[in-house]
């Protein structure tokens, strides 16, 4: 279906879609016998195959389309064309990619054209030579079906100034629009990109205006792009690589921001801007932004610091001075500050100084450690650091090992860890993010950890316990059918009469739930762990023969005291009957209000999203929030506690952010559907395939004011009489597949740091695939919200018609309805997500939920239910009072044992 | 191209619109399936006109037209009355390339235009029985054997076998001929090189051009197997982006593959295109003797699917298809509402009726 926006479709084997949200288009610039000397050798040594290897590099680079130019005075330039399109075209992995003609000469583009099967972009067209050939050419690349580029040049030259570029970009337009009926997203400006610090002053202002140029044609012609030649800008600095490279990047920085969508540059050779070293960027800023009169003076002076091989010596001269310490205190100041590039080459030097290789690590690898875990308990270092130490530990640990190993053998000596613990993540649960930091964190308090994955059954999690001789169990998971499995886990260890401690962590467990729930099945010791912070003090005392007697002493008083507090609670909710709750409910008028109903009804499956339409809707907060990093984003960017912190961070999550989309990582998949549906009292009836399918629902029970309606999503639904057709919606989503190979590359280099960041990346990429789902579905699928437009922020607080609500979570906390969900929406075979036996799902980066579209749809709590909920439920459900009871353990108002 | 253009036939434009708003409309089936039950030897081929022609003939079905337009016709009314609203013209190789395979490629625009008229009289005699019914011709210009993507030489990928300007000049002349001959609309179909039928877009905006008016254009791919893509590599949304600018009325996958593997490239299209959608698959994959083995309740069931999925507005079907086939076919979509197609490209359509 036609989208509001309208984007530009290109294609070669693959389609490249360019919307307003899509991330800077590079354009690969190498395969241009104008613009590189290599490539001119090639082609006119008719070394062809070498050529074409150019073009891969270009696109293994990151180019997302390749820009092909053969004019060249001793060429024949069309049968160059020719020859080295119908190569590439054989060529699957740079054919993939769509086709930028670029020639001067018609004759050559034309000839190019004829060799795409994709659609291409033709490099370019302008006025130059009166508006016949511009309109004439303009209908033929529409009917080769290619985009264009189209020059800011005319009848009277090219233009230069920010008026005259915008003059002439209309007028071309207008013709192009109004003339030809050439699309208008399948125009792309190209506005002339002049040479800046050339040393003569009217070429000061060629950045900026170009800039402003870029920023006053994205805002009068949307739906449009604006490109151009990057290289050009620096031209002045031929033979300086890293200043060219440094005023490339910064120029793209600003006109990325004015709005340039596209443009032809070094795949490959730019650097980040933020990596820049910060002298050479600011007087690099001066001349682009030209921001001083002598901005170019001063950019020379120090340029011939930075030229290429000079780089390393003088950009990191301070940053390296701590390479001057003793090797003890190199260690420390690796471990502290997480950095990982020397530590092999130190520890060796401090190996070598050793008598015994163990001494390495219990020497200076743990006083740097201890540090860190000093810093990390008095709140000065944040997780994030702790867990790049770790990298840095492992790191030299890893090094260690076959030493170790040796002398091991040798003299027979072994080494004693702080102690041994064999953490999972329980069955039917994926998530283990949370488990992995611990897991780190404990590894660098020389605990020994034995980490069994996800989905680990409880006989499994004993076995290795026993088999290892463990000191601790550690279970951990995310959804509510885990705090089930948690309790299981307990009771097999006191009946196959476990003593060790078993520690009880993830983010729906909690000291209530463990103490009421948990711990009587395993009165031995069970102990909640808050998060990953408390996880070395907790393991420390119980493996502290003086310690552990008083710290489980107090576990168990204060397990004890919110088991009494739990008795006596009644008095501060009360609930009502399940008959008055009904009575209550939410009664929509459906004499004044239609439904409405789905442009696409059925099933809609999404193949390989774009993640990079996904980033600006990605809600951060919670990423942050992972690494127990508190605070909103971006506020806490600018946190005095936090925010240096959180702004590294958040620098290496772009960086890996980056290389997933640019690099396909991952791939997002999402399956949508619509049935009619009607209510019928709590559960929905709904039509899929010619099969009535009923949902079933829990309903608010809590005491209300009369004005307050006790919820139940059905409500949101027509019931069977009401005069009008209604319906539901269903999706899941993932942005997680092909996870795994990156996973286990980093777990290999020891890297857990950015094994974890991919993680939590993962998640936020699903959460707002949901949600990029959600505005589609509003805006077309559905399309009751056609002109909806909401900036980021109002829908991350969910300013819109309509709720998705999930299974699992508090507006219906039943996660076995996930079943029926994922049955009407094949979602393995529409997403590729899988159901685990607990209800979770897998790859763990994914979310499922329903779609209801009742303006007066909402997010509520269900929170506790009686007994008679719970046996109306049973009823509807075709379960046992028990199932039910187990099941829906967290929202019982009773003690079911 | 043809943006400006008015319709050739404006009254059987708003027809077919005021239809496919309606229902889902029917193509019809496969040619060369039920000629085979025919057994036709070289004579049949050769006939009176080319008795004494220097180059065996036989398997030249576009040639039938000329030589035994009876058997042709009876295929097109069988189809007509198992309840096709669209006939294809049998013009699939009429084209001076395919054609010179026998010798015969000055026929190319006489074939063409015979084939368009012995479908419009076919259909026309249909519509002459219920009035309240259009049917359609569909004027074939098919893949020609050639491909102007890929090398048919290994040991060396940048040859060609063809040109896009011999295709172009290829399909102008079998376009032309489709006009001339009464065709309500013009099919690229079974498109295995994009680039080919780039060609033939291009050729058929040439003609539209030249006339000042057009016809309603369908285009019809194939992905060849079950790796997802045409011969020449291209994934179905590569394949709408690189046809989109033919403005077509319908754009969807026939042949190769069965209904089942065909589906979810046709939900591709249906997902991202914003003109109609149209499916007609071959009866399954050919078994281990070349035939095609699915039954027509098969094939409908399938098709009646995709059709409550609201994933298309034309089906029919092609190899090992029979008028069996597409009136189960019919009967399994009549009365599903046919899949939305939006507003905007309705609009650009009827605006220029």
């Amino acid at each position: 279906m036609t989208s509001p926006s309208r984007p530009l479709r290109l294609s070669g084997l693959e389609p490249l879609v360019i919307t307003p949200e899509s991330l800077f288009v590079n354009i690969g610039e190498r395969t241009n016998v104008t613009g590189s000397a290599q490539f001119k050798k090639l082609i006119k040594e008719d070394r062809y195959d070498e050529a074409v290897e150019v073009a891969r590099q270009q696109v293994a680079n990151g180019a997302q389309i390749l820009d092909v130019n053969m004019d060249e005075g001793l060429l024949d330039s069309e049968a160059a064309m020719v020859r080295f399109l119908r190569l590439i075209a054989s060529e699957p992995d740079i054919a993939r990619i769509p086709v930028m003609v670029d020639s001067s000469k018609w004759s050559v583009i034309e000839a190019g054209l004829q060799c795409l099967q994709g659609k291409g972009v033709v490099n370019s067209i302008s006025l130059k030579e009166g508006e016949e050939p511009f309109l004439d050419q303009a209908r033929r690349i529409l009917a080769y079906g290619a985009a264009t580029v189209v020059m800011a040049f005319d009848e009277q030259g090219q233009a230069d100034s920010v008026a005259r570029r915008l003059e002439i970009c209309e007028r071309s337009y207008r013709l192009l629009t109004e003339k030809v009926g050439f699309p208008p997203e399948d125009i792309i400006f190209d506005s002339n990109i002049f040479p800046i610090a050339t040393g003569i002053d009217e070429h000061a202002d060629n950045a900026v205006n170009f800039i402003e140029a870029a920023r006053l044609l994205r805002k009068r012609f949307p739906h449009s792009h604006v490109s151009g030649g990057v290289s050009n800008v620096s031209f002045s600095f031929r033979g300086n690589n890293m200043v060219r490279e440094a005023i490339h990047c910064v120029f793209l920085y600003h006109a990325i921001q004015a709005g340039m969508n596209m443009g032809i540059v070094n795949a490959g050779a730019l650097p980040i801007y933020d990596n820049l070293d910060p002298e050479l960027r600011e007087r690099v800023e001066d001349v682009v932004l030209n921001r001083r009169a002598d901005a170019t003076e001063r950019l020379m002076e120090i340029a011939e610091r930075f030229r290429k091989g000079a780089r390393d010596k003088t950009a990191d001269v301070n940053a390296l001075a701590w390479r001057e310490l003793p090797v003890s205190e190199r260690l420390a100041h690796a471990l502290v500050h997480g950095i990982d590039q020397y530590v092999v080459e130190d520890t060796e030097e401090v190996r070598k100084l050793s008598t015994r290789t163990l001494d390495v690590i219990e020497g200076p690898l743990m006083d740097g450690m201890n540090v860190v875990g000093d810093l990390f308990g008095a709140g000065k270092m944040f997780l994030p650091q702790v867990v790049k130490s770790a990298r840095v530990m492992k790191k030299a640990v890893a090094y260690l090992l076959p030493f170790m190993e040796e002398e091991k053998k040798r003299s027979g000596e072994v080494s004693k860890p702080n102690g041994k613990i064999v953490m999972a993540t329980v069955k039917g649960d994926v998530h283990d993010i949370g488990k992995n930091i611990v897991g780190v964190v404990l590894a660098c308090n020389n605990f020994e950890v034995i980490d069994l994955g996800v989905m680990v059954p409880a006989q499994r999690i004993l076995d290795t316990a026993i088999a290892e001789q463990a000191d601790m169990i550690g279970v951990s998971g995310l959804i509510t059918p885990s705090l089930d499995e948690m309790s299981h886990v307990a009771k097999e260890m006191a009946r196959r009469d476990f003593h060790i401690p078993l520690l009880i962590g993830g983010a729906t467990t909690s000291r209530a739930h463990t103490a009421l729930r948990i711990e009587p099945h395993y009165p031995t010791a069970c102990v909640w762990v808050k998060d990953a912070s408390r996880a070395v003090g907790v393991a420390q005392s119980l493996v502290s023969t003086e310690l552990v007697g008083d710290f489980l002493a107090k576990v168990r008083r204060e397990y004890a005291d919110v088991r009494e507090r739990h008795k006596h609670r009644g008095g501060n909710k009360r609930l009502v009957s399940l008959v008055a709750a009904r009575a209550n409910g939410l009664q929509p008028d459906w004499n004044g209000y239609t439904p409405p109903a789905p442009l696409k009804p059925g099933i809609t499956a999404f193949d390989d999203i774009p993640l990079g339409e996904l980033l600006p809707i990605i809600d951060w907060t919670p990423f942050f929030q992972a690494w127990e990093l508190h605070g909103r984003y971006p506020d806490n960017l600018d946190d005095p506690v936090v925010g240096a912190q959180a702004r590294e961070l958040f620098k290496d999550a772009q960086a890996i952010l980056k290389r997933i989309i640019d690099e396909k990582w991952l791939r997002a998949r999402a399956v949508v559907g619509f049935w009619p549906a009607r209510r019928n009292g709590d559960d929905l009836e709904i039509q899929a395939d010619g099969e009535t399918i009923s949902l079933h629902h829990l309903r608010q029970q809590a005491e209300k004011p009369s004005e307050r309606p006790n919820l139940c999503l059905a409500d949101f639904i027509a019931p069977r009489d009401a005069p009008v057709a209604d319906w539901i919606g269903g999706f899941a989503v993932t942005a997680g597949l092909g996870i795994e190979a990156h996973l286990e590359r980093f777990q290999r280099d020891h890297d857990d740091y950015s094994a974890i960041i991919l993680k939590a990346l993962a998640d936020r990429l699903a959460e707002a695939l949901a949600e990029y789902m959600h505005r589609k579905v509003r805006t077309e699928l559905w399309g009751y919200a056609p002109d909806e437009e909401l900036d980021n922020e109002a829908l991350i607080a969910e300013r819109y018609r309509g709720i998705r609500p999930a299974p699992g979570y508090p507006a219906c906390p039943d996660h076995t309805e996930k079943t029926t969900l994922f049955r009407l929406l094949d979602a393995t075979r529409n997403a590729g997500v899988e159901l685990t036996e607990g209800f979770s799902m897998y790859p763990a980066a994914a979310v499922s939920g329903w779609y209801f579209s009742h303006p007066n749809s909402q997010y509520f709590v269900v929170g506790k239910i009686t007994r008679d909920q719970v046996e109306d439920y049973a009823r509807r459900k075709g379960w046992t009072i028990a199932e039910t009871e187990r099941w829906l353990s967290a929202n019982l108002d009773y003690d079911p044992d | 191209m043809s943006l400006a253009l008015p319709w050739s036939n404006p009254a059987r434009v708003r027809r077919l619109l005021a239809a496919l708003a309606e229902r889902i409309l029917v193509i019809d089936g496969a040619m060369g399936t039920m000629l085979q039950g025919h057994r036709l030897e070289e004579a049949d081929y050769r006939g009176e006109r080319f008795a004494a022609h220097g180059h065996d003939l036989k398997g030249n079905n576009d040639l039938l037209t000329l030589t035994r337009p009876d058997l042709i016709g009876a295929i097109h009314r069988a189809y007509l009355d198992a309840g096709a609203d669209l006939v294809e013209t049998n013009t699939f190789n009429a084209t001076s390339i395919s054609q010179a395979d026998y010798h015969l490629q000055p026929l190319a625009r006489e074939l063409n235009r015979a084939g368009a008229s012995l479908a419009r009289a076919c259909c026309d005699a249909a519509e002459a029985l219920d009035p309240d019914r259009p049917r359609f011709v569909i004027g074939v210009l098919g893949p020609t054997s050639r491909t102007a993507s890929i090398s048919p030489n290994v040991n060396d990928p940048g040859f060609r076998n063809t040109s896009f300007e011999q295709l172009r000049q290829a399909y102008r002349e079998a376009a032309e001929g489709l006009i001339d001959g009464g065709a309500d609309l013009l099919m690229v179909e079974t498109i295995f090189d994009t680039l080919n039928a780039k060609a033939a877009l291009f050729a058929i905006g040439e003609a539209f051009a030249a006339r000042g008016s057009r016809l309603p254009l369908m285009i019809s791919g194939t992905i060849t197997d079950r790796s997802g893509r045409t011969l020449s590599g291209q994934t179905a949304e590569a394949f709408h982006v690189s046809m989109a600018h033919a403005q077509p009325l319908s754009i969807g996958f026939n042949c190769a593959l069965g209904a089942r593997d065909l589906r979810e490239h046709v939900e591709v299209l249906s997902r991202i295109a914003d003109c109609a959608v149209s499916a007609h698959p071959n009866a399954g994959l050919p078994n281990a003797f070349a035939e095609y083995d699915e039954t027509p309740e098969d094939m409908a069931a399938m098709l009646g699917e995709f059709a409550r999925a609201g994933l298309v507005n034309f089906v029919g079907g092609c190899c090992g298809t029979t008028p069996a086939h597409i009136g189960a076919i019919a009967a399994a979509v009549a009365g599903v509402a046919p899949r939305a197609f939006a507003v905007e490209s309705a609009r650009s359509f009827s605006a220029a009726a």
